[in-house]
């Protein structure tokens, strides 16, 4: 008997696995998890809909984004609110850039657990342009928070599609080097072919999504499975693998993120243009003078001026709203330049930031029809799903999140058993366990 | 492209030959089938608890549903629930069962999906087990009896798997307060 864990340097987060050894082989094993385990769903029930937001980001904290989208989807999906074609694409495109950082992250371990620790460092670096990217648009490199029920917190910032596209080239460049340094290095090979096998039946049995069940050979994908936002709109392939060992599962990644950056190239040419820096008259007033003015009813300077109010809201001004949010009065905060200077933005500003209150018309907070909705996404590890139930007030009345991981650490034990030791840590690394969005 | 996004797209939901599935199952089950309802595309049956496993298996080995994945199972407790209900249509006076476990099918070859609900009561928490026909309800099965105290028969190994064994309690019941704490070092309240 040997404990691999709580806390082994070989491990992507805190979990336990018990193996049953007879000398250096796995004759048995089990998982044990719960470490992480901070009642997330028993949260979300005592919080509003858009407070729950924050909690998604630490889900899966690789690609917190997606979280985002999903969450916001299922909400927006329980009010069956359209998003504006901007705000989807913006959606794919900061999706799909969390997406090429998950897989940059868990190829990259997993490496360095098997001594290739100068791939580790590229990746990281290529990861680095990424976080880069999402500081620039949400003020954030983790705990983004970025997507709001019915558009996102602000449109793109100004060069923001110049920063990306370097960043989609060093990126590329990074995986072509580490290509050349994993894909063909024997000893990256030896340690990763054959080893740590699932069948596609197997997989299907336990409910495995995502890159693992893709190298077992089954193509399924829920961007091309059920298409949501626009990813309809894009052409990419779904890599698929023949043998489902870590070997597969490591070159499907690699191919996965090249098709990603396909994707978010296809979006920049098809995104429409939002009105980035176009003044409403040239005229930006701070908001604490905004306020005072409107009080004391100086109001005809104001209309139609924009309203600098904090730079963390920047991109959220009331020129660039039909744009990045849908018109949707329950679920979308007024823009602040309504919010300061009139009555009618200020009142629907607090009934939407209040909480509590009866039912009807009464009430206070995001009320979605009752209801209950099931919305999946694509996330790193696979399908993402939100199980969302409204019963009409400001809270949700159950939030159950089907985390990726949670069945591919239940089949764990087949893979394991039957190797060696040594086996166990590439194939855990493959895995890309997320203690975040496996504990919830 | 199937239902499940089409409304999200501005877009009339497509004609596909397999809709209506909850429709079909509620004609082919009458005596299993409470009732049915469909909410944004997602289509839902609710089963009666005694008839659910043959149902399960035939959405299973059916060749026209094929439900070869278990994509999630979870469960509600309606305890706190106020008013009525559109998504428990059988719940005619009082508050029902208290428990519905929610079970969420995936068909790769046919592409749908389908939402299985079963009402649980409070007195007669017990349910029968699925492991056999889809081994993903393992650890599902375990989060539920965690997580809301809902037994399923014939688990070969019903134990906690998020929280500790030490833990009283099933922390997702609705009457089970949120501020509580039950370390096994430290302060409790």
């Amino acid at each position: 008997m040997l404990n691999m864990g709580p806390a082994h340097p070989a491990m992507h987060g805190i979990i336990r696995i018990i193996l049953e050894l007879d000398g250096e082989n796995v004759v048995g094993s089990e998982v044990e998890i719960g470490y992480l385990h901070r009642a997330f769903e028993k949260m979300s029930e005592q919080s509003g809909y858009l407070q729950v937001i924050p909690y998604t980001d630490r889900l899966n904290y690789v690609s917190p984004i997606i979280n985002n989208v999903g969450y916001c989807l299922a909400v927006e999906k329980l009010f069956g609110i359209i998003l504006p074609e901007r705000t989807q694409f913006i959606h794919v495109i900061l999706s799909e850039f969390s997406r090429v950082a998950d897989h940059l992250t868990c190829i990259g371990a997993s490496a360095m657990e098997l001594g290739a620790f100068t791939a580790f460092l590229y990746m990281i670096r290529a990861r680095e342009y990424i976080y880069e990217l999402m500081e620039e648009v949400t003020g954030a490199r983790l705990t983004v928070s970025y997507t709001r029920v019915g558009g996102v917190k602000g449109d793109l910032p100004a060069g923001f599609e110049e920063k990306a596209k370097n960043a989609i080239r060093e990126t590329r460049e990074i995986l072509k080097e580490c290509d050349q340094l994993l894909t063909r290095n024997r000893i990256f090979v030896d340690r990763m072919k054959d080893i740590g096998v699932l069948t596609k039946e197997k997989a299907l049995a336990y409910g495995i999504t995502g890159p693992f069940l893709r190298s077992t050979g089954v193509d399924y994908d829920v961007r091309r499975a059920h298409p949501y936002l626009v990813y309809d709109r894009f052409h990419f392939e779904i890599p698929v693998g023949s043998r489902g060992d870590n070997l597969d599962r490591y070159l499907c990644r690699m191919a996965e993120m090249e098709q990603s950056l396909r994707i978010i190239e296809q979006a920049f040419r098809q995104i429409p243009q939002g009105p980035i820096q176009v003044d409403m008259e040239g005229n930006v007033i701070p908001a604490a003078e905004a306020v005072d003015e409107a009080k004391m009813g100086r109001i005809e300077k104001l209309a139609g001026s924009r309203i600098a109010p904090d730079p963390t809201l920047e991109g959220a001004h009331k020129d660039q709203y039909p744009e990045i949010e849908a018109p949707e009065k329950r679920a979308v905060l007024p823009p602040k330049e309504d919010t300061y200077t009139n009555i009618e933005g200020l009142m629907n500003h607090f009934k939407m930031i209040m909480m509590g209150g009866g039912f009807g018309m009464g009430g206070h907070g995001i009320r979605p029809p009752k209801g209950e909705v099931y919305f999946p996404v694509e996330g790193g590890n696979g399908e993402l799903g939100f199980y969302v139930i409204s019963d009409g007030t400001d809270r949700p009345y159950r939030v159950r999140v089907r985390p990726p991981c949670f069945p591919i650490l239940a089949a764990l034990p087949l893979c394991l058993n039957g190797g060696t030791v040594a086996d166990v840590v590439p194939t855990f690394g493959s895995v890309n366990m997320i203690g975040g969005e496996l504990d919830r | 492209m199937v239902a499940l996004s089409g409304w999200h797209r501005g877009q009339p939901l497509q004609d596909n030959p397999m809709e209506k599935i909850h429709e079909r199952i509620k004609e082919k089950f009458s005596h299993a089938v409470l009732a049915i309802h469909q909410f944004r595309g997602d289509e839902t049956a609710i089963l009666r608890k005694e008839s659910s496993l043959e149902v399960f298996r035939f959405l299973k080995e059916d060749p026209e549903f094929d439900f070869n994945v278990l994509m999630d199972l979870s469960a509600v407790d309606y305890l706190a629930f106020e008013g009525p209900d559109p998504t428990r249509p059988y719940v005619i006076t009082g508050k029902g069962p208290r428990f519905e476990v929610v079970y969420h099918l995936y068909s790769f070859e046919k592409n749908h999906r389908l939402r299985i609900k079963i009402p649980v009561e409070e007195k007669d928490a017990v349910l029968p087990s699925i492991i056999s026909l889809w081994p993903a309800a393992d650890w599902y099965e375990r989060e539920v009896w965690d997580m809301f105290g809902i037994r399923f028969i014939g688990h070969p190994n019903l134990k906690r798997i998020l929280m500790y064994e030490e833990f009283v309690g099933h922390p997702l019941r609705k009457d089970y307060p949120v501020n509580k704490r039950q370390p096994l070092i430290g302060p409790k309240n």
